[in-house]
């Protein structure tokens, strides 16, 4: 089956070749079912390919379709990595990735046919992409994944194009990607210079016995590439500008493609990163500071999507902080149920902004409770799912974070926690004001208030579902014996870093059950507070003072960035292109002038007048006469 | 002279020289533009059918030596090897790709004009596969002349003074090569100009040093490198596109083959000596002209700069003499030549349809034209090396080989992927995306001969881009030789 690997990536490639060369000829219904189609395909074949690693005496495989570059010594070969990481990715992306594609068809029903079919030739190459980035056998494969989900979440994100904003939009998120992987493609040629090959049975079986200077040097360099793509401290700006695109495509790039990509790469290289302390240090540090920064701002944003961008960002930290801590399971675990429950929400906030005419500001909204019924229960789900109620997924998946947090530093866990409580809040203060209280927006929006049609509630509902049980498959061994299947499960691949970590693993039994469940008790009475004020939300016209305004405006941020970095870039350029112009540009001008000027002068040399001649031949004959005479004497 | 026709050398210039003289007979428009077209092709056919006999057993057909000045010790020697063949190639596939992509462009006597475009390809065969350093130069000058004459006699209003300035410029720098070259010549043990000649001379390390100087600076005006750049972007701006095309897809390439041909493996020592020079230079000018592009509002000039820094990596990526680097550079400067042709190509229709290339004035052009802006959108992520289109595997490998002579310098060097999308998407979202104004709504979708154009360039965009293969499979034992010489003197 293994074998058969390429048909994951290829059905949705065929998918955007047919919708993206077919455009003006392929009905809507025809382009949806071969968009959604090819992603059922993968998400099947990819089934098979899960049972399969998953029977007892799996061994990773490498799929070698052709060699891309074999030149010198470096030979970097097509091929792809079959384990049970990339498996399990396999079935996030196809599987979310599908319910996401089928909820647009309903969604984007207003477009007309040959853009209904641009926008599912973007997506399935956006779910290629991905596929790439996971399946990658090297660094490079993985790269071309990498710059290729930027180049879609780019196409995603301004398509609208009419409307600048989108455009400006589309295109930070790519130059912030670019910086990123600029990071990441240095640190691909560090690993070529050490090791001479990107291909992860050589990187990873060399990395130990290497210099941690060389490690720590090259693991910061990826870094800085999962800093671009899973939008971390200081690159994270673009991920709530990119709300710019349609609402499923911000549900496929938080959830289910883009944003992880930079945790599935750590995972992936988890050798390199257990094998140097310091790069470990500043990747949870880097997650920590996010998860707080970005809870932060979401506690005062208005518009329903911002508020889930700023949390995607939020739960990112969330999961490198895992990674930073060598919790690489549940950092993995945590980008599975993040997986359900963001796609729900982004998409249950598709269902509100559908029925609520493309409005997306929950101060208009409220009390969409009994307009919305599926949506409003599946939402509220998703809600518990990520404040991390038990025995909702999040809550697993996040305890089992923050407990190894724990293990590294109190002080990880307590801001962690803090973050949670902040997550908690925001999430409900956006919950009830988006469907509790009463409606605030115009008569006109709520006459025309409605349920989404089936093809988007059925996602849903299924991704509702996955969201409340999803968690199961991940229960602590101090609730359950065995009960951690995925640990299980993806042994293998981080069985290197297990057994360099020396650390003992143990808390007591009480002091986790407390840490569990005091947490969660605490988180709940946050729920109920924001429950109570928000509910009763009134529209003001009072402005935020103080902290409060700050959070608004996102710590300034953009306006940071824009005055430190865009404008010196620009005014440098602006200087550089003048200094060509009159500098650089001058002196070739002026040589050529001097030669011009020269020659002129050499010029009435030969006027053609006798006089001049002898009188030249006359004042050169004595010259002669007198350098003869000194020359002697 | 050339008298034979049975090997592939000899064709390959006779073709483009017959065709261009015959040019030059042809009364009718129409029956000209159809003449130099098929010439083209003939010619590219030609270039298709010597790639199947690139066997070393072959050898008859790829390698010839006609007497010429015997007396002297030059002669019409002429190589087809990997290096070389790859930029016939990219010259004649070059050539049909324009004659059609500007089919309905108007030029006062077309004639002329097409004659004088094929001379200049013939110019460029004979550079690239000389073996001789006379017929090196002599074609090399060859090139220019006709270059002078189109770009002088038809173009924009300040053309004459942008053609002057190039030609003293590039006249100068070739000057400063005859001395270098026939001071080489003198010391070369059996008086030749032949390359291998060339290649076996003993020079001291003081003779390296400044002759090094002359054939590098002749070199870094063609290519061109900072701060030698400035007759370009004018230029650029103000030839005919046709000739543009031709200057920028592969003129320019002829500065960055005469490095690997006949510098680095002539004067090694040299190389090694002042390759921290070279290299500074060369980085300085990618960061340089990559920040001066994002300012420009004239998507000519843009396109200019953006090539420019383009170069600027390939000189830097061969004096780290790394192996896959030069491999890199020699498959770039295929695909560049290729990407470049395609942005040319869109710039020249705008200016055609709207009459004016200031991105700040033109908007929305999706709107009406889709087909073109993907067709553009394509070739300017190639342009900025996106993994699996072409440039990717060329940038990667120059990238790599920076790395290995310097993590910092390859760091530095590394922002221009980042200048590169800022000013490639820029450009894109103020002329493409966007609302229309009254001018851009003038813009009409392309017409079918440009689609066929722009769709063999994607094509060739997406096969180099996924499938490079075939071309390390060309290039690779040519390199192995050079290096391997430059690495044993």
């Amino acid at each position: 089956m293994s074998k058969l690997i390429y048909l994951v990536p290829l059905f949705p490639l065929l998918g955007f070749l047919i919708n993206g060369l077919g455009r003006k000829y392929l009905s809507k219904s025809l382009v949806s079912i071969i968009g959604s189609g090819t992603i059922l395909a993968s998400f099947i074949v990819s089934l098979m390919i899960f049972f399969e690693v998953k029977a007892p005496g799996f061994a990773p495989q490498v799929v070698t379709l052709f060699d891309f570059i074999d030149v010198a010594k470096l030979k970097i070969s097509f091929a792809f990595q079959v384990d049970q990481l990339s498996a399990l990715f396999l079935l996030i992306i196809t599987g979310v990735g599908f319910l996401i594609h089928l909820y647009s068809s309903a969604y984007m029903h207003e477009e007309t046919p040959p853009h209904f079919a641009r926008y599912f030739a973007y997506l399935n190459l956006f779910v290629f992409s991905m596929l790439l980035l996971v399946l990658g056998a090297n660094f490079v494969i993985m790269f071309m994944g990498w710059e290729g989900v930027g180049l879609c979440s780019y196409l995603l994100i301004g398509y609208w194009f009419k409307n600048d904003d989108y455009n400006k939009a589309a295109k930070k998120a790519f130059v912030m990607n670019r910086i990123g992987d600029l990071g990441f493609l240095l640190g691909i040629f560090w690993m070529i210079s050490q090791f001479g090959s990107t291909d992860f049975s050589v990187v990873f079986a060399g990395a130990d016995g290497t210099p941690v200077k060389i490690l720590t040097g090259i693991t910061l360099l990826l870094f800085v590439g999962a800093m671009g793509k899973s939008a971390q401290i200081p690159l994270y700006t673009w991920l709530p500008d990119a709300m710019a695109g349609p609402t499923p495509v911000s549900a496929l790039i938080h959830a289910a493609t883009m944003v992880t990509a930079g945790i599935y790469m750590i995972a992936r290289s988890n050798i390199m990163y257990t094998l140097s302390p310091v790069t470990q240090a500043v990747v949870a540090i880097t997650g920590l500071a996010t998860a707080l920064f970005a809870a932060s701002i979401a506690l005062k944003q208005n518009d329903i999507k911002k508020v889930l961008a700023y949390s995607t960002v939020s739960q990112l930290g969330y999961m490198f902080l895992g990674l930073g801590v060598g919790a690489y399971t549940g950092a993995v675990f945590h980008v599975m149920t993040h997986a359900f429950f963001k796609a729900l929400l982004f998409l249950g906030a598709g269902s509100v902004i559908h029925a609520m005419h493309h409005e997306q500001d929950i101060r208009n909204m409220g009390g969409l409770k009994k307009h919305l019924p599926i949506t409003h229960i599946t939402f509220l789900l998703g809600c518990l799912a990520i404040a991390g109620i038990p025995p909702l997924s999040g809550f697993f998946s996040k305890d089992e974070i923050l407990t190894a947090a724990f293990l590294k530093s109190p002080v990880f866990w307590v801001l962690g926690v803090l973050g949670a409580l902040m997550t908690a809040f925001y999430m409900f203060r956006l919950y009830a004001m988006t469907f509790l209280g009463k409606f605030r927006g115009t008569h006109d929006q709520e006459h025309h208030l409605h349920e989404s049609p089936a093809a988007m509630t059925i996602p849903l509902v299924v991704l509702a579902l996955l969201s409340v049980f999803g968690g199961f498959i991940g229960v602590p061994e101090v609730l359950m014996k065995n009960g951690h299947q995925l640990e299980n499960y993806l042994a293998p691949v981080f069985a290197q870093s297990t057994a360099k970590m020396h650390e003992e693993h143990h808390l007591s039994h009480v002091m986790e059950y407390m840490m569990m469940f005091g947490v969660a008790a605490i988180i709940l009475v946050i729920i109920i507070i924001a429950w109570n004020k928000f509910s009763r939300y009134q529209k003001t016209t009072a402005e935020a003072t103080g902290l409060g305004r700050v959070l608004e405006n996102k710590w300034y941020v953009d306006e940071i960035y824009d005055t430190v970095i865009s404008r010196p870039l620009l005014g440098f350029s602006s200087f550089l292109s003048k200094f060509d112009k009159i500098f650089i540009d001058g002196i070739v001008n002026g040589v050529g002038r001097l030669v011009q000027y020269s020659s002129r002068q050499l010029r009435w040399i030969q006027s053609g007048q006798v006089g001049s001649y002898i009188l030249i031949m006359v004042t050169a004959t004595i010259l002669l006469f007198i350098i003869q005479f000194f020359w002697k004497s | 002279m050339i008298a034979a026709f049975d090997n592939f050398p000899a064709l390959l210039l006779w073709l483009p020289l017959i065709g261009g003289i015959l040019c030059f007979f042809i009364k009718n428009e129409r029956n000209v533009k159809t003449w130099s077209l098929f010439s083209s092709i003939i010619t590219l056919a030609l270039v298709a059918v010597s790639l199947t006999y690139t066997d070393q057993k072959h050898y008859m057909l790829n390698e010839v030596k006609y007497f010429w000045l015997t007396d002297i010790g030059a002669s019409f020697g002429f190589v087809l090897d990997g290096i070389s063949r790859t930029l016939v190639l990219l010259n004649a596939i070059a050539f049909p790709l324009i004659f059609a992509a500007t089919w309905n462009t108007k030029y006062s006597n077309s004639n002329s004009f097409h004659g004088l475009m094929l001379l200049a390809q013939c110019g460029m065969m004979g550079v690239f596969m000389a073996t001789d350093a006379m017929a090196f130069y002599f074609f090399w000058e060859l090139a220019l002349i006709p270059t002078y004459f189109l770009a002088s006699q038809w173009g924009g209003e300040r053309r004459i003074q942008a053609a002057f300035k190039f030609f003293i410029y590039t006249f100068a720098g070739s000057l400063l090569l005859l001395i270098g070259i026939l001071y080489v010549y003198l010391k070369t043990p059996d008086q030749s100009f032949a390359m291998l000649s060339f290649y076996k001379v003993k020079l001291s390390g003081d003779e390296q040093n400044w002759l090094f100087w002359l054939f590098f600076i002749a070199f870094a005006i063609k290519m061109p490198i900072f701060p030698f750049h400035t007759w370009q972007p004018d230029v650029y701006e103000q030839s005919p596109p046709a000739v543009t095309m031709v200057l920028s897809a592969v003129m320019v390439k002829m500065g960055v083959f005469a490095v690997i041909r006949w510098l680095l493996p002539v004067f090694p020592s040299a190389v090694k000596h002042f390759d921290s020079i070279v290299i500074g230079l060369s980085v300085t000018g990618i960061i340089y002209a990559s920040c001066v592009a994002i300012v420009q509002d004239d998507i000519k000039r843009l396109i200019a700069w953006s090539s420019i820094a383009h170069i600027g990596l390939m000189c830097a990526a061969l004096f780290t003499l790394n192996h896959a680097a030069v491999s890199g550079v020699i498959i770039q400067m295929f695909n560049h030549g290729v990407n470049i042709l395609g942005l040319w190509i869109v710039a020249g229709l705008l200016e055609q349809q709207l009459g004016i290339r200031k991105i700040s004035q033109l908007g929305g052009i999706a709107q009406k034209a889709p087909v073109l802006t993907i067709l553009l959108v394509i070739v300017a992520l190639a342009n900025i090396a996106l993994p699996l289109t072409n440039a990717f595997v060329g940038e990667f490998l120059m990238f790599n080989g920076l790395f290995g002579y310097s993590k910092y310098v390859a760091a530095f060097a590394g922002l221009s992927i980042i200048l590169a999308a800022i000013y490639t998407l820029n450009m894109i979202k103020n002329v493409f995306y966007g609302s229309m104004n009254p001018i851009s709504e003038r813009v009409q979708e392309i017409t079918l001969n440009q689609r066929l154009v722009l769709a063999v360039i994607v094509v060739l965009i997406f096969i180099v881009g996924v499938y490079p293969a075939p071309m390390f499979d060309l290039i690779r034992s040519s390199t192995d030789t050079l290096l391997s010489r430059i690495a044993a003197k």
